[in-house]
């Protein structure tokens, strides 16, 4: 063993000059980053790890406080639980559709015109984002309910005759989230779409694409980075959703979030709360993954052209 | 396929005008490029020489003019109806497609079918020298690979003229010179009309078959490369290709007199006012002791400096009235044996056939 040392030794001076002192010298650069990190890492370590920990520890116990998995039990048994995910998940997969049909085309206008212009337009779009998501459910309230401005203006006009059910239903639910998560489609997408080298697109018309062709067959493709981190971010926060459901959707639309809000401040169960949020992130985390490998593939499809 | 020698169409441009706000970028240019030429746009930057290949390409909109492609009107027509393969300064490769892709692509808008279209892009390829590549990301091509894909690209559909802008700009000095030979003998071989934009003046003077020298969104001159390099119009092109000497002279009786000494030059010289003549360092020669040979005019200087560089010296002298004069010559023996010193008294000889005047005001 110590002859083993003393080769390795001889070995590490064979090498050249200064090989111990270099090393040294890279152990402790290395340790000083990782000083410099350590208030990032331990801030992430106090409020990220150890809460969820706590989480998934809670969710192990019952009412009683003995070990059980009566929690997640729950979730098989009870129909209304299966309810509440089903509608999460049509209410995320309908808001982060609709995000993506009206914020393409309008994110495909801003990145077309002139920069200058293009900001003046974004401030349509980030000043609703900076206004308070409480504030501007209730605005959507006074707009689509029974007697709300749209139906009132409907039915002056004689186009209608009974007002359209738009608020305190599953209607209101999506009209109010869309509009609250527009923006987090369009920054991503802007940036990416910004970023398109305007001379891809001037190749494609000197080789006889035309416009549409162009569009579809070169800008599209290039776009779909930033689409794909828009998506992501719409959808995630479309399943954690509290504020807006609750308030248009009229008791009837039980989202996720409202359904773990009763659990832990109505019942006090802490345990089949923290359940339903280990089920909804384990959820999240899964289809993100989905969602990573399907673009990741197309990705390298687009992207690596095999 | 891919021999468009008997296709190669003539361009004529007349009166081409374009301004953006009040800055006009190009004033009223007329050229004519013959079917199968490959002329140069050369100009420093801001001379409108990319902003011209742009209205050819159909990318920018002209104020005013006319484009005639093989005497067809195409001012207004859409650039993906022009037929015209163009080189982008950055190559501008779909990163999302392969090289067969990329290449493919002006093919699959025109509906070439499958099988020709693989045939196609195959012959290009190999045209490029690029054989066996088709399957490579264009990430993983090298820049002197990009460039050739881009070529590839920019000619497999047999485009009625070819435009390049800049294309060997981003590649390192020892492939440029090899990319140029190559283009040049690739345009032999097609023989398709091609216009070129550069800023470099040596790359214009290797490949084109004529240069049009662009100022200020004007064209200074349009010739040879021989005849713009021995017989600059203005001031300008003899100071943007290669070196010149600029002496100024003054024309009295259509002759030129610099101080006291009448200089005699074998082109026209006007009639009066002040002038330049112009002189390349290279054509400047140490003159022995034994007075003017052949009616050459002979300058009498000192020696400011000597900078040797290897094949050849450069030598700074002031004439005497403070001018200054560059002389350029090869390291050979003879001529070694002759290099002064600084501050030695040298007499500096100027052939009649050397020295062209031009106007002052430009």
């Amino acid at each position: 063993m110590t002859a083993q040392l003393a080769d390795t030794a001889s070995h590490i001076r064979a090498e050249g000059p200064n090989t111990e002192a270099l090393r040294t010298d890279a152990r402790r650069e290395a340790f000083s980053f990782l000083a410099l990190c350590s208030p990032g890492l331990i801030l992430v370590g106090l409020i990220i790890v150890l809460p969820i920990g706590w989480l998934f520890w809670l969710s192990l116990f019952d009412e009683t406080g003995a070990i059980s998995g009566a929690n997640y039990a729950r979730f098989f048994e009870q129909a209304s639980y299966v309810r509440t995910f089903i509608t999460t998940f049509k209410v995320a997969f309908l808001v982060t559709a609709l995000c993506v049909l009206i914020g393409y085309p309008v994110t495909y206008m801003l990145s077309q015109i002139p920069r200058r212009v293009a900001s003046i337009c974004m401030i349509f779009v980030i000043l609703p984002f900076w206004t308070s998501v409480l504030v501007r459910t209730y605005a959507w309230l006074v707009i689509l309910q029974r007697k709300g401005l749209v139906n009132t203006w409907l039915i002056d006009l004689g186009i209608i005759d009974q007002p359209l059910p738009l608020a305190h239903n599953f209607a209101g639910v999506i009209i109010g989230m869309t509009h609250i998560l527009l923006p987090f489609l369009v920054l991503p997408l802007y940036a990416s779409m910004r970023s398109i080298d305007s001379d891809y697109l001037r190749a494609g018309m000197n080789l006889g694409a035309g416009p549409t062709a162009t569009f579809w067959q070169i800008f599209f493709p290039l776009s779909l980075p930033g689409l794909a981190a828009g998506i992501v971010m719409v959808f995630v926060l479309c399943l954690g959703f509290f504020v807006t459901p609750a308030l248009m959707g009229g008791g009837k639309v039980i989202m996720w979030a409202m359904r773990m809000e009763q659990t832990t401040s109505l019942y006090s169960n802490w345990g089949a709360g923290s359940a339903l949020g280990v089920v909804l992130l384990a959820v999240t985390l899964g289809l993100l993954g989905l969602f990573q490998w399907l673009i990741g593939a197309r990705a390298t499809s687009v992207w690596g052209g095999k | 396929m891919l021999s468009t020698a008997q296709s190669a169409l003539p361009i004529s441009m007349r009166g081409i005008s374009k301004r953006y706000g009040s800055v006009a970028v190009l004033k009223d240019l007329d050229i004519d490029v013959a079917a199968g030429e490959f002329l140069t746009l050369l100009g420093p930057s801001g001379s409108g020489k990319t902003t011209l290949l742009m209205i050819l390409a159909g990318f920018v909109r002209a104020n005013a003019g006319s484009i005639r492609i093989g005497g067809d009107e195409v001012i207004t027509m859409p650039p993906h109806k022009r037929n015209i393969g163009m080189v982008f300064q950055n190559y501008a490769l779909f990163p999302h497609m392969n090289v067969f892709q990329n290449i493919g692509f002006p093919l699959k808008q025109r509906r070439v079918s499958k099988a020709e279209t693989a045939a196609r892009v195959e012959k290009a390829l190999e045209l490029v020298q690029l054989g066996g590549l088709a399957d490579r990301r264009v990430d993983q091509l090298s820049g002197g690979q990009r460039q050739r894909v881009a070529l590839a690209r920019a000619i497999v559909f047999e485009p009625r003229i070819v435009l390049m802008d800049e294309p060997l700009s981003a590649l390192d000095k020892g492939l440029r010179e090899h990319m140029q030979i190559e283009l040049r003998s690739l345009h032999r071989r097609l023989g398709m009309t091609t216009v070129y934009v550069t800023h470099d003046q040596r790359e214009a003077i290797t490949m084109s078959d004529r240069i049009a020298v662009m100022n200020n969104g004007r064209i200074e001159q349009l010739d040879q490369p021989e005849a713009l390099y021995a017989r600059p119009r203005t001031k300008f092109v003899a100071g943007f290709i290669g070196e010149s000497n600029f002496i100024p002279v003054e024309c009295r009786d259509g002759t030129a007199w610099y101080g006291g000494q009448r200089l005699q030059t074998a082109s026209a010289t006007p009639a009066t006012g002040q002038h330049w003549l112009i002189a390349r360092p290279e054509k400047v020669r140490l003159a022995g002791n034994a007075g003017a040979i052949n009616g050459a005019n002979v300058l009498a200087a000192t020696v400011r400096d000597v900078v040797y560089q290897g094949d050849s010296f450069l030598c700074y002298a002031t004439l005497t009235d403070g001018q200054q004069i560059a002389l350029r010559d090869y390291c050979r023996s003879d001529v070694l044996a002759l290099i002064p010193a600084a501050g030695e008294p040298i007499r500096l000889q100027i052939n009649p056939d050397d020295a062209t005047i031009v106007a002052a005001d430009s």
